[in-house]
């Protein structure tokens, strides 16, 4: 499992732009990131390289964030790799809460966050059907 | 145990305190008349005299006083008593602008100090209690007002004043205190260090504590109740009518009995003036009728209470005031309904959020709308959206059943909210109602 941070933003301009200068400062790096919005807010989704220096950056802000679990899911990048992980959670009665995709430099495999509604059980179902999970140390670089 | 401080002011038919403080009415606004000129001046305008004033029925007769006559007659422009009848002088601590100084004569020292020893014997105090005084001592009424009050009825005043807390703590174990009377957040955060040095509150001889001088809830005063292991009373004052002890809740717990022998509230429509009858919510006003350095004539407090005269259970016929449920200075009408800002307050504490909210009224067509803005508190912020609408609606419908009014609750950015030397923006009434 690897941890994800959630800052709550307000639907106004400028605020992406303000919330990515605060972690450059801090010098983290972000791995992946999604938005869920509504008309009034957001939620920034963020996997960085180093969450607690990004928490404390952005409580020093005087920000709200949390951190939650998610699943960091390696699947081969071709046609069906998700469908295939997708496929294995959702037979196994496991729903996803919401997905997004994750940049990484390596040639056959795309990763994908997932936040599931079960974590234990998502893990032993994705291992047995041999989907790789990745852990912290893996996605630091 | 003696159930009562005065018996005979505190159980006295409805008849007989008229006629008592008709009798103290008549001599007061002599006094005021005689001695104040800024009375003598009011009288004159609304067309009434002294001689006009035969009994509590004529009390409407007589024109109003605010807090501003007092600031414009600062500092002693309004005593009607010389020097020399002074004893003592208090003000108040003038955060909303220039302070406000009252002075008590040898008679309004003991008036008051009667009043405190009236309020500890109702709720169980003896003489042989020790009384933990934990409201600040000087120009603020607090600690002097219950310290009086405890020497008067004979009980054994600690004077430990306010700050320090792990000392308090300390003598409330050593010396085994029996009441405490402070602020009821200091009364918190007294419980909090109470069980942050591992003591157990149970092995305290503290029993019951006697909390004012701030509006508090009756969320706070279960928590209260169960970090000092107490019963937890509210009490009642202001100084330009005395200090605390004007009004106190008895062991009923159900309401302040005003000591109205020297006291004389009323409610009224803070628009109007006209005075509202029992059970109706309005402006407290009061008329010191037994005070001789300052007699304020219907002074309006701008706290929003009101009165009972049912009989209650500990045989006082001293008639009760409700917790204050906000100040006239901020109150809103929207849609017709009374909301302060203070009541959205303590919805948001009874939901574990922090108290930073900005109520916005607008009107759309000739519909009044509400909307609070709520600042997300740390720790209460969730991954999805679905979780953060759903806290939305949670505080929507607690405001709704508090306020009875609905409105729209948006969660906002934390230190979002405007706020100007530090004290928060509570209301931006956006209405052009003219």
């Amino acid at each position: 499992m690897i941890q994800q941070l959630s800052v709550f933003i307000e639907n106004k301009k400028g605020r992406l732009a303000y919330i990515t200068k605060v972690l450059a400062q801090a010098g983290v790096d972000i791995r992946a990131m999604s938005v869920a919005d509504t008309s009034d807010f957001g939620i920034l989704r963020l996997i960085v390289d180093n969450p607690d220096k990004a928490i404390e950056a952005i409580k020093n802000e005087g920000m709200a964030v949390s951190l939650t679990d998610v699943l960091a899911v390696g699947v081969h990048d071709a046609p069906g790799g998700l469908a295939e992980a997708a496929n294995a959670l959702w037979s196994n009665g496991i729903s996803v809460e919401y997905a997004y995709a994750f940049m990484k430099r390596e040639k056959d495999i795309a990763y994908i966050i997932l936040r599931v509604d079960d974590n234990e059980r998502a893990i032993k179902v994705l291992r047995e059907n041999g989907i790789s999970l990745p852990e912290e140390g893996d996605i630091k670089d | 145990m003696a159930n009562y401080f005065n018996e005979k002011m505190e159980t006295m038919s409805r008849d007989e305190m008229a006629q008592v403080q008709s009798e103290r009415l008549v001599k007061m606004v002599e006094r005021a008349y005689n001695n104040v000129p800024l009375y003598r001046e009011r009288f004159k305008e609304s067309g009434v005299e002294p001689g006009d004033i035969k009994s509590i029925e004529d009390l409407n007769k007589l024109p109003f006083t605010t807090k501003d006559d007092l600031r414009d007659t600062y500092p002693f422009g309004m005593f009607a008593v010389p020097k020399e009848e002074l004893i003592r002088i208090h003000a108040s601590s003038g955060t909303t602008g220039k302070q406000t100084v009252v002075g008590y004569t040898r008679h309004d020292i003991d008036v008051w100090a009667e009043s405190c020893a009236r309020a500890l014997v109702s709720i169980g105090g003896t003489r042989s209690d020790y009384v933990h005084v934990s409201y600040g001592y000087g120009l603020f009424t607090g600690g002097l007002g219950l310290h009086y009050g405890a020497e008067m009825l004979g009980a054994t005043a600690i004077p430990v004043s306010s700050g320090n807390t792990k000392r308090q703590v300390q003598i409330l174990k050593d010396y085994g205190s029996d009441i405490i009377c402070c602020t009821p957040s200091y009364a918190m955060f007294i419980g909090e260090t109470v069980r942050d040095m591992g003591i157990d509150p149970k092995t305290l001889k503290l029993r019951a504590g006697y909390f004012g001088a701030e509006a508090w809830t009756e969320n706070m005063r279960r928590e209260i109740e169960k970090i000092l292991d107490i019963k937890a009373y509210d009490i009642y004052g202001l100084s330009e009518i005395a200090g605390p002890g004007v009004s106190f809740e008895c062991w009923d717990q159900t309401g302040m009995h005003v000591n109205e022998d020297w006291f004389y509230p009323e409610i009224i429509d803070p628009d109007t003036g006209r005075v509202l009858p029992d059970g109706q919510y309005g402006e407290l006003v009061f008329t010191c009728i037994g005070k001789e350095a300052l007699p304020l004539v219907r002074y309006r407090t701008r706290d929003i209470s009101c009165l009972s005269r049912k009989p209650c259970p500990c045989g006082r016929t001293l008639v009760k005031m409700a917790k204050p449920k906000g100040r006239t200075d901020d109150m809103l009408i929207i849609r017709g309904i009374n909301v302060f800002p203070s009541q959205v307050e303590h919805v948001l504490l009874s939901l574990n959020m922090d108290p930073n909210y900005l109520i916005v009224v607008d009107r759309v067509g000739t519909l009044d709308t509400m909307e609070v803005q709520v600042e997300m508190t740390q720790g209460v912020i969730s991954d999805t959206v679905r979780d953060i609408e759903a806290m939305e609606h949670k505080i929507a419908a607690a405001l709704q059943s508090t306020l009875n009014i609905s409105a729209k609750v948006r969660l906002v950015e934390p230190k979002s909210l405007p706020r100007s030397e530090g004290k928060a923006i509570r209301v931006i009434d956006n209405r052009d109602i003219k």
